[in-house]
């Protein structure tokens, strides 16, 4: 018995160091308590540089909960939680789609929270999905690099100075590689869903040889170095951040419509503390919903009005609508078309 | 007033619980129909948005190089999140093969052929569902092939409704009850109302008012009315009969008495042993006393028969006391008595002299009888609050206090009057005639001196 016990011992634990090591983390940070208590695991795609302040402004309620912060792309957090089933206790992603998924699929725990009056019915799928900020797609470019155009304003503006300047553009165009961004996929599928601009200016971006990222920070950080005249469907919280120290850094808006994405949280399913969890959401609700804010909150201002006074701002609706370009057939066709557009060689 | 009656329930109260019963019960049932159409409702507005959004996934089936595919459209899914946040899955199985969404959804057994979209509710992870399936063939160039669409939505808004329409539906059905309840007592106390009016009009009359009902009744009750007055009338004449009788039999009586009466004198003015004369005296007083009875039972059948037929006028009461006195005087000088009258000359009042006079005769009788020799016997009238007071004072022994109350019914005598000659007739009768005029008689015994006090109290007219 004895004999037999031990190496199926060995397998389990094997499994796990294997299971556990299947998804890609990219940071890893713990902040430490500072009293001794319960330990609150989150699996986040938000920049730990940018979110730290919510996480110190919850320790200074909670100072006996320590923290451990994970940073994964979206695409991962979805293989961690949804394929793989890794403890954690609470899941912050933009990829509003792979949220709803998780939680449709029953990979999420309720939470009644509290302090849900504060925050619009839109902003909330049933009682699993917490957004917490509202933040654009943006296009981001360098003002040095567009000298002598003018700044489009829209995509067919877009379209036809790319277009007209190849020479200027080739190789200099990025956008997100939407094979490996949760994020990516879902701005690109909700351009998609809205006009058909988006395919024409993915062909011109494949005609200049677009470069693909997994991320924002890196597509704002090759325009900073010169590598890149103009990056599409970048996310305007973290350009905005870095745009203050470099004054080349331009963001636009287009005027044809700009999606807004909403980061939420969620609780999975496997929490081992989802009471801490639920404190930690109606931390995040406190502080981006209430009147009058919090000074830690990293993101841009929120607005109550589903429909901005601004038309042209798309919030994308939490909801199962969500789920239809997650069917693995519908994502296989989009992501072949995309590729069919995008990569011309 | 219950006293005697025989009580099985109350019609009043079976009335209202039954009515309560009946209101509890439709209360009830408005409950469950509102319940059931409200289900209804909500089923079928979640099956008809399921099939809508089946129906456009089917639409965008379509065969491309010899394989079935379908492209999803946006609406097909977010048209269930416009509704409800419900959760929402899917499949698509062609030729009985799953193609995409989710492959453990249960499966809809097929119809019968008759509908084209099929719905079942059952469960799938963890929470009730409701589902639908549509199929549909296509034709691609090895023949046939069918695609079938399920797209289902987890229960919550439909029970969130039904647990906001259920909460209203027990409002509803708790006001329709209070509401029906209300009516129901009202209902109840009207229904019984007449049954009452009667009880009560026949319960507040005097006891000899044998008169019969008149007031209108509801048909229900008029046998019951009838039985009463042809009862009361039966009663009426059989009592009419026996006051004839004694009456009758009074009067057949008195005229003998008065001639054995005559004869027993004679004899005793003839007879000188004292044993004998001691006999006579005896029977003479027996004889007076029965003379006196028949008299008695004769003015009570006259003042029974008077009752109800007052002759009313008005009267002054001190002349008619007067009047009285005056024909009394005789047979009280006899045993050495004075009597006196005085009081309020002028005041009136209206009644039945002839009733009046025999009552206040059958008194001053007894006054005159119970008073010792050389006493006064004094009938004076006075005024007190709303009533004309006529009181007879004797100088005699007097009421004893426990008789008091009794000495006004038939044949009753009080205890200090058993050596004196009497039938007991004499106060019944003044009872009977102040009560005809709507008085009453007290009787009490004078403070301060010997003797007692019988009041007629007459209203004012």
């Amino acid at each position: 018995m004895r004999i037999l016990l031990f190496p199926s011992v060995l397998i389990v634990l094997l499994a796990s160091l294997l299971s556990a090591g299947a998804y890609e983390i990219e940071q890893h940070k713990v902040f430490p308590a500072p009293q001794e208590g319960a330990n609150l695991r989150i699996i986040s795609n938000s920049d730990i540089d940018i979110f730290s302040p919510m996480v110190v402004a919850f320790q200074r309620k909670y100072p006996s909960v320590s923290i451990d912060y994970t940073v994964v792309s979206s695409t991962e957090l979805m293989t961690a939680l949804y394929d793989e089933k890794q403890v954690f206790d609470v899941a912050i992603s933009s990829a509003m789609d792979l949220q709803v998924k998780l939680a449709n699929d029953g990979f999420t725990l309720p939470h009644n929270s509290s302090v849900a009056g504060l925050m619009p019915d839109w902003a909330r799928w049933r009682n699993h999905v917490f957004a917490f900020t509202q933040e654009p797609a943006s296009v981001v470019y360098s003002k040095s690099a567009f000298a002598g155009l003018e700044v489009p304003t829209s995509r067919q503006n877009l379209i036809s100075t790319l277009r007209n300047n190849p020479e200027r553009f080739l190789n200099k165009v990025g956008t997100y590689d939407i094979r490996q961004s949760g994020l990516g996929f879902l701005f690109a599928t909700q351009d998609a869903r809205t006009s058909d601009t988006f395919w024409r200016l993915n062909e011109v971006m494949g005609s200049l040889n677009a470069r693909l990222y997994c991320c924002s920070a890196d597509m704002i950080s090759d325009i900073t170095k010169g590598d890149l005249a103009v990056a599409y469907n970048v996310l305007g919280s973290y350009a905005s951040a870095r745009a203050a120290s470099d004054p080349d850094i331009g963001i636009l808006e287009l005027e044809d419509f700009t999606t807004l994405m909403l980061r939420s949280a969620i609780i999975p399913a496997g929490a081992e503390q989802p009471e801490i969890a639920g404190a930690f959401i109606d931390h995040l609700i406190t502080a981006s919903w209430s009147e009058e804010g919090a000074d830690y909150y990293p993101y841009p201002k929120l607005n109550r009005n589903e429909i901005a006074p601004n038309l042209s701002l798309r919030a994308i609706r939490l909801g199962p609508g969500l789920l239809v370009y997650q069917d693995n057939l519908k994502r296989q066709r989009f992501l072949q078309e995309w590729q069919n557009a995008i990569i011309q060689q | 007033m219950n006293s005697g009656a025989n009580i099985s329930g109350s019609i009043r109260r079976r009335l209202t619980l039954q009515l309560l019963g009946i209101a509890a019960v439709l209360a009830a049932l408005l409950f469950v129909m509102v319940m059931t159409y409200a289900k209804q409702v909500a089923e079928e507005s979640q099956d008809n948005i399921l099939s809508a959004s089946a129906t456009s996934i089917l639409d965008s089936a379509a065969i491309q190089s010899g394989e079935v595919t379908v492209d999803i459209p946006y609406s097909a899914l977010s048209m269930l999140g416009n509704v409800s946040d419900d959760r929402v899955f899917y499949r698509v199985v062609v030729n009985g093969k799953y193609l995409t969404g989710y492959e453990s959804l249960p499966i809809a057994k097929a119809s019968k052929g008759q509908d084209s979209h099929r719905f079942i509710t059952s469960h799938y992870l963890g929470e009730s569902i409701r589902m639908v399936s549509a199929t549909r063939r296509l034709s691609n160039a090895s023949g046939p092939v069918e695609v079938t669409v399920s797209v289902a939505q987890t229960l919550k808004r439909q029970r969130e409704t039904l647990e906001r329409i259920s909460a209203n539906a027990a409002y509803l059905g708790f006001g329709f009850f209070i509401a029906a309840a209300v009516l129901g007592i009202l209902t109840a106390q009207s229904a019984v109302r007449p049954v009452q009016t009667l009880a009560n009009s026949v319960s507040k009359r005097g006891p000899q008012d044998l008169r019969t009902v008149q007031a209108p009744v509801p048909g229900e009750m008029a046998p019951l009315v009838v039985a009463l007055n042809r009862f009361m009338a039966r009663l009426k004449k059989s009592l009419t009969r026996s006051e004839e009788f004694i009456a009758e039999a009074a009067h057949r009586i008195r005229t003998p008495l008065a001639v054995l009466r005559t004869q027993a004198e004679i004899a005793l003015r003839r007879v000188e042993r004292p044993e004998n004369r001691a006999a006579l005296k005896e029977m003479i007083r027996a004889i007076d006393e029965s003379s006196r009875a028949a008299g008695q039972l004769l003015d009570h059948a006259m003042v029974s028969f008077r009752t109800d037929h007052l002759e009313v006028k008005d009267i002054n009461l001190l002349d008619l006391a007067e009047e009285t006195l005056e024909r009394l005087r005789p047979l009280a000088e006899m045993q050495d008595k004075t009597l006196s009258s005085h009081g309020e000359e002028t005041t009136l009042i209206s009644g039945d002299a002839i009733l009046i006079q025999n009552a206040l005769s059958n008194i001053l009788d007894n006054a005159i009888k119970y008073a010792p020799q050389g006493e006064d016997v004094q009938v004076v009238v006075t005024s007190e609050d709303n009533w004309v007071v006529l009181s007879v004072y004797d100088q005699g022994p007097g009421f004893a206090p426990e008789d008091i109350d009794q000495l006004t019914e038939r044949f009753s005598r009080g205890k200090n009057a058993e050596d004196t000659v009497g039938s007991g007739l004499g106060l019944t009768i003044a009872e009977e005639v102040t009560q005809a005029h709507g008085g009453h008689l007290k009787l009490s015994n004078r403070t301060n001196v010997r003797g007692a006090c019988v009041s007629f109290y007459f209203p004012q007219s």
